[in-house]
């Protein structure tokens, strides 16, 4: 059996599935590398995004407060890599890799507490999760259907990648964040707060990082458990690495990683009757990253990335 | 960089301090006392029959897992209130806290320590070689004799196919589409045997009914399960049995969202989607701990063997929670179990012996052992 339109349509839809938090918490990523700030505690922040909003819905009704308390908490924990690394000028490394620790053991502990100590939370109502757009709006099971059906999540996270661009390479701020981390002296010399552009960068790259996390109980799945988040966090900066610290480029790389997923699991329905081993489908996602990694070359991560900037010129 | 010197040395504090909390094992809960009427029972027994400690070091889960060591837990609590023995637990932090748990209870003269989980089983078979005279028992681990030297470890395993054939025969009676799903999660010999369990219930209910089925190479992915459960029920299918941890977490989540139905796997997951959960294919945790405990409370209990855990001896099982099942075909399916249990149906546990009951019906991919 080949594959048909409404297999195609399916296919994209499940790649937009996998795409969407990666893309929200590799914007997060962006902003805070681009400033100069290495992130690797975005897989913590996304857990403890996921965390809240599916604890706040639950227990309010209401999918815009869980992401109102996912961005709270976000800019929270955002907060906390800024003033480790910015302020007290810690390693960013080790202050990242403090909060992929701390993080999950809160959102567990918290969970406990609130919910009769189990380590989920409830599960949200269908009418308590993120809108569904375009919905009955093509005939039911046709390729239009499949394609465009979405959580409203997935249209946002493209809506978010271009604004993301705009902010960067369009405006004056965008142009200062580019500057703070290419060469942060020279920028303090020409007048830019290194800190506060900083301190900016890191605190909404959590913000973004945790609300990548949130949309999961509010679209894949509709409750909190500790194994929702495993190993998306590394993946969305990688697909930063991959996509050469631009949005555009990541939104692709992020595509990219999520079709191979769903290419692999499409090919393992039995209809298509492929007797190709499960460990080769499998390798799918990653033999075809090593496949485009030849073509597109060298990134370059903004020059100030990881350095401490210290405004006394030690 | 005053600042700097006093965050190292500070992050540095608290690396150690939770390694050691991590090594102490965390929390720990143990009462000697039931509760309510069955502990005055139970003490007026106790006085008869003499009472025995029982420990249980959960795997990293915790014993709120909504998982195995939530049930191991309860039929260790039921353990206390039926007899007024001693229970305790303690639960793992990572792979490091085990075998210091497990000389935590050695060192408080418990006389069974229980384990959950295969990941224990080194620790749990080092402890059985270092201390030859207590007793251990390990929740799906199944032991070579050569592998205890001391006769002191039970290994405790389940006939998952057979739960799996119940609920496939559920599915097979009830699916209106003619068509039935599978989700299952890396493939192993262990997880082949729900699969094959499942087709063969769904193939014995019905051999014209179509199953669709496939790993997912996951067990906590569950857009995965998701994934696959909206392309199985774009090709027709009804009902889904997922036996694939979180995984299949995202395929009740799409049965939810769509409509249909799904069956859950290990506990009772009806709880998820009350609506859409079906039924679920149980390993009965509680009742192994419970059973084991008792013989090793009347003096009956041998150690070192593995303890085969079946529909029989209420080992599996399956859940009716919702009452999604109409009454007819329940009594159809007690009616098989019964035969199940009296040995007149014979369930198939590998492809092998599948194949050859039903021929050219079993289409997941071969299980490529090491």
């Amino acid at each position: 059996m080949m594959f048909g339109a409404s297999d195609i349509g399916l296919l994209i839809s499940s790649t937009l599935t996998y795409a969407t938090p990666l893309i929200i918490a590799g914007m997060g990523s962006i902003m805070s590398e681009t400033s100069g700030v290495v992130n690797i505690g975005i897989e913590g922040k996304m857990v403890i995004g996921a965390f809240s909003c599916a604890a706040a819905s639950t227990l309010s009704g209401s999918p815009w407060i869980g992401l109102f308390i996912a961005i709270l908490v976000g800019a929270l924990f955002g907060l906390l890599h800024a003033l480790a690394c910015i302020t007290f000028k810690a390693d960013q490394t080790i202050s990242g890799i403090a909060i992929n620790l701390l993080a999950p053991g809160a959102a567990i502990y918290f969970c406990k507490a609130l919910f009769d100590g189990s380590t989920q939370t409830r599960p949200v109502e269908l009418t308590g999760k993120l809108p569904l757009v375009l919905g009955g709006v093509f005939p039911e099971n046709s390729f239009l259907d499949f394609t465009f059906k979405n959580y409203v999540s997935v249209y946002v996270c493209l809506l978010l990648a271009l604004c993301i661009w705009f902010l960067l390479f369009r405006t004056r701020t965008g142009l200062r964040v580019r500057a703070v981390g290419e060469h942060p002296r020279a920028a303090a010399t020409l007048g830019v707060g290194v800190f506060r552009i900083r301190y900016f960068c890191v605190v909404l790259s959590g913000v973004l990082a945790a609300l990548g996390g949130a949309v999961i109980p509010l679209s894949t799945v509709s409750y909190f458990f500790p194994a929702i988040i495993s190993g998306q966090g590394f993946i969305a900066i990688a697909a930063v690495i991959f996509g050469k610290y631009k949005p555009g480029n990541t939104v692709l790389a992020c595509l990219l990683f999520g079709f191979c997923k769903s290419l692999a699991l499409s090919l393992g329905n039995p209809k298509f009757e492929l007797s190709v081993s499960v460990h080769l489908l499998s390798m799918i996602p990653y033999v075809i990253t090593l496949l485009v990694l030849l073509f597109i070359g060298k990134s370059h991560a903004p020059a100030a990335s990881g350095k401490i900037y210290d405004s006394a010129g030690h | 960089m005053k600042f700097k010197k006093i965050l190292a040395v500070l992050m540095t504090a608290g690396l150690l301090l939770t390694s050691f909390a991590a090594c102490g094992g965390g929390a720990s809960n143990s009462s000697g006392e039931g509760e309510g009427e069955a502990s005055t029972e139970a003490e007026a027994e106790a006085e008869v029959a003499e009472t025995i400690s029982v420990g249980l070091v959960t795997d990293v889960g915790g014993v709120n897992d909504q998982s195995f060591n939530q049930s191991a837990w309860e039929g260790l609590q039921r353990f206390r209130a039926d007899t007024g023995s001693k229970v305790s637990y303690i639960e793992s932090k990572d792979e490091s806290g085990y075998a210091p748990n497990i000389e935590t209870f050695i060192d408080q003269g418990t006389n069974l320590i229980w384990g959950v989980g295969f990941m224990l089983g080194d620790a749990f078979a080092q402890a059985g070689l270092d201390n030859p005279d207590q007793q251990f028992a390990l929740v799906d681990y199944a032991y070579a004799p050569e592998d205890i030297p001391n006769k002191n470890v039970t290994g405790v395993v389940f006939a998952t196919e057979e739960c799996s054939f119940l609920v496939g025969y559920v599915a097979g009676k009830m699916s209106e589409t003619g068509k039935v799903g599978h989700i299952n999660g890396i493939a192993s010999s262990t997880m082949e045997t729900f699969a094959v369990g499942y087709y063969a219930g769904v193939l014995t209910a019905n051999p014209d009914v179509q199953i669709m089925g496939q790993y997912s190479n996951s067990f906590s992915d569950p857009a995965a399960g998701k994934n696959i459960a909206n392309q199985y029920y774009a090709d027709g299918v009804d009902i889904i049995f997922s036996a694939a941890g979180a995984t299949g977490n995202g395929a009740i989540e799409a049965a939810k969202e769509q409509g249909k139905w799904a069956i859950g796997v290990d506990m009772d997951q009806n709880y998820i989607a009350p609506d859409n959960v079906l039924t679920s294919a149980l390993k009965r945790v509680d009742n192994a701990l419970y059973d084991v405990s008792t013989k090793m409370l009347n003096g009956t209990f041998e150690g070192g063997g593995t303890e085969m855990y079946n529909l029989k001896n209420d080992g599996v099982g399956y859940a009716t929670t919702g009452d999604h099942i109409p009454a007819d075909i329940l009594a159809e399916v007690e009616a098989v179990k019964n035969d199940i249990i009296a040995g007149n149906l014979k369930v198939p546990a590998t492809a092998a012996e599948l194949e050859a009951q039903f021929p050219g019906k079993y289409d997941m991919p071969p299980v490529e052992e090491q």
